[in-house]
């Protein structure tokens, strides 16, 4: 970020928060397209949100006298095979996905950014065993170890969960270890040291606060993989099960429309998964010019 | 030369040990007990205990681990639960339906994207470079069951010109004798030029959906480092010594921004294999994928297993290939080992 070296500590962090805010509010007016992937972004946790309260249909009433109808005034994206509103789905579909998406982050954000923090603050035995750990899971093809996971641990929303964070550990793990391996030699953690500091609270208190702005980026960067790997898992029959509105499953469930053209039971889910994933796609890049604008491209 | 790939080599073993222990130890986290599971649901305690020493599953977790890597090295997978079928001769069977849909996936996705990636490099900001921009952020935004669906719907039903997304033939035709196991090359082979179309009619759709998912990040790299390439000093020597603008770009910049393109193949393959599982489910297309889908949804444990070896077997000898390939054109990398 803008790098003023101010003598006063705290004049120069209230300084940097001031700086960062403006930086973004550049990025943002500079860059119409991470503004409007933030507008989108509102608008999906707005759904997520108050999505269950607010549409017109029961997402689980089904009305055989209206099924396979084309999209309508009443029926904005059409019925499916069993008369149920695809829209109502689709919106009450976005928390389901929305959490799973998030609660997968934030599970490998704890275990592969503690992971890779340890590994390169500590190095040696740490540092060997981390790295063994996240070479042996990029040995797989991703998504058909996550397949794997979810059948051995059986099939359920929380081990779509644990796949995803699973497969998406090397990723935080190596970007969490670079980043402490390079702050473990910075003059700040020596002070700490010996101002007799233990290691493990140098870890917690100095090094891992200081990588938070990479990792946070990091987690924007790979929320839209989590969301696209969930729905692919759902999508071949794993974790959630009909009749539970999910993305995945119901585009599966619209597949065998498609070559007989009722388009639209597949299409609108598969369409807001699609626009899901591009606004964290596009985002992940706008956060990462804020959060470190070298790595531009 | 030959130092190098064996240096490559070795350092693929330990990969190849990691992957076999998650293997065996996914079998051993199967919720409750295996030797129940493997029995079948209406199994008695007899049975189960039969099953029991069958399997070895009685005896310590080494000795089990032992028995299961000296049933790989026979190259026996095991046994399907719901066909009593083994497992590694039916994915033998299916892995050319596999290869040749992902291989031509791969060759769609490079023909496009690298010369769109250079195209994109020597005109910066130009309409053509916002448009390789848009479309490699598009490209890994969209779900690949998603966009073959989208196909299916547009070109077979729309418009008539793919025939019905069910397998690799149309049931008109017998498949071609087979040599390869690849229809497009045994029918040339064979001289049959109609079974040829009538499978490359069936390919070009799943091929296409696989191309569209992995150009993406083809192109991205192919774009940077070809800019990275163009503004280096050998770039400008060339120029100046008069050299025509497409040798100055094809011979000496892209031969030097192929390396990392290269590099991303490795991930590219990643992507490719598993969104391979989602295409095939898509165009019921005969492969390994859908042989594992088809297992999942019955719960057949064996197949599924196989199936995650094989493709980690396959993903470690690719990247390996790709390692020896790097040092084929990078001749730095020769010399250094």
């Amino acid at each position: 970020m803008t790098n003023i070296a101010l003598p006063d500590q705290r004049g120069a962090s209230g300084h940097g928060l001031l700086a960062t805010l403006r930086h973004a509010r550049y990025i943002l007016g500079e860059n119409a397209v991470t503004a409007f992937a933030f507008a989108l972004f509102l608008l999906i946790v707005l759904a997520a949100l108050i999505g269950p309260y607010v549409v017109p249909y029961d997402p689980l009433a089904s009305d055989t006298a209206a099924a396979l109808k084309p999209p309508s005034l009443a029926h904005w994206c059409g019925t499916d095979q069993l008369g149920r509103d695809v829209f109502s789905r689709v919106i009450v579909a976005t928390r389901l996905d929305f959490v799973i998406a998030i609660a997968s982050v934030a599970l490998v954000f704890l275990m592969g950014g503690l992971a890779g923090v340890a590994a390169g603050f500590f190095g040696g035995w740490t540092d060997r065993v981390v790295g063994r750990i996240a070479d042996t899971i990029m040995a797989f093809p991703l998504f058909v170890l996550a397949m794997g996971i979810v059948a051995a641990l059986g099939n359920a929303v929380q081990n779509i969960v644990l796949a995803t964070a699973i497969v998406n550990f090397p990723l935080y793990a190596r970007v969490a270890r670079a980043e402490s391996n390079v702050l473990r030699d910075a003059g700040f953690v020596h002070a700490a040291r010996l101002c007799g500091n233990s290691e493990m609270r140098i870890l917690l208190a100095q090094v891992l606060p200081n990588i938070m702005p990479i990792m946070v980026v990091q987690i924007s960067l790979t929320m839209g993989y989590a969301i696209l790997n969930a729905a692919g898992l759902s999508f071949i029959g794993l974790g959630v099960r009909p009749p539970t509105a999910e993305w995945g499953i119901m585009v599966a469930e619209g597949a065998a429309f498609m070559v007989s053209g009722e388009w639209w039971i597949a299409f609108f889910p598969g369409a807001a998964l699609m626009i899901a994933v591009f606004c964290f796609n596009l985002l992940g890049d706008g956060l990462r010019d804020i959060a470190d604008p070298r790595r531009r491209t | 030369m030959l130092s190098m790939i064996v240096k490559r080599v070795a350092a693929a073993v330990p990969s190849l040990i990691g992957v076999v222990i998650v293997t065996f130890l996914l079998t051993r986290a199967l919720p409750g007990d295996p030797a129940a599971y493997f029995a079948g649901p209406a199994a008695t305690a007899e049975a189960i205990e039969q099953v029991r020493v069958k399997l070895g599953l009685d005896k310590p977790l080494y000795v089990q681990f032992m028995r299961y890597v000296g049933d790989l090295a026979r190259g026996d997978l095991g046994n399907s639960l719901t066909t009593g079928q083994p497992v590694g001769q039916e994915i033998r069977s299916r892995l050319p339906a596999s290869a040749e849909l992902t291989l031509l996936g791969l060759l769609v996705a490079v023909v496009i994207a690298v010369p769109l990636g250079i195209l994109a490099a020597t005109r910066p900001n130009s309409v053509l470079d916002h448009c390789c921009r848009a479309i490699s952020t598009a490209g890994v935004s969209l779900p690949v069951f998603f966009t073959g669906l989208v196909l299916t719907y547009v070109f077979y039903y729309l418009l008539g010109w793919a025939p019905a997304p069910l397998g690799r033939l149309d049931v008109f035709f017998s498949p071609p004798p087979q040599v390869t196991g690849f229809y497009l090359i045994d029918s040339a082979l064979a001289g049959d030029g109609e079974v040829f179309l009538a499978a490359l009619k069936a390919l070009i759709l799943p091929a296409l959906t696989l191309g569209i998912f992995s150009l993406a990040p083809i192109a991205r790299m192919t774009r940077a480092s070809m800019l990275a390439a163009l503004a280096s000093d050998f770039v400008r020597t060339a120029r100046a010594s008069g050299l025509t603008p497409f040798t100055v770009v094809v011979t000496y910049a892209f031969r030097n921004a192929m390396l990392p393109v290269i590099t991303t193949l490795g991930m590219v393959f990643s992507f490719l294999l598993g969104a391979n599982v989602l295409v095939e489910k898509v165009f019921a297309w005969p492969g390994i994928g859908s042989f594992a889908v088809e297992a999942l949804i019955a719960s057949d444990f064996a197949p599924l297993q196989g199936f995650v070896l094989t493709m980690a077997v396959m993903y470690v000898a690719l990247n390996l290939a790709i390692d020896i390939l790097y040092g084929v054109i990078d001749p730095r990398i020769r010399i250094e080992s």
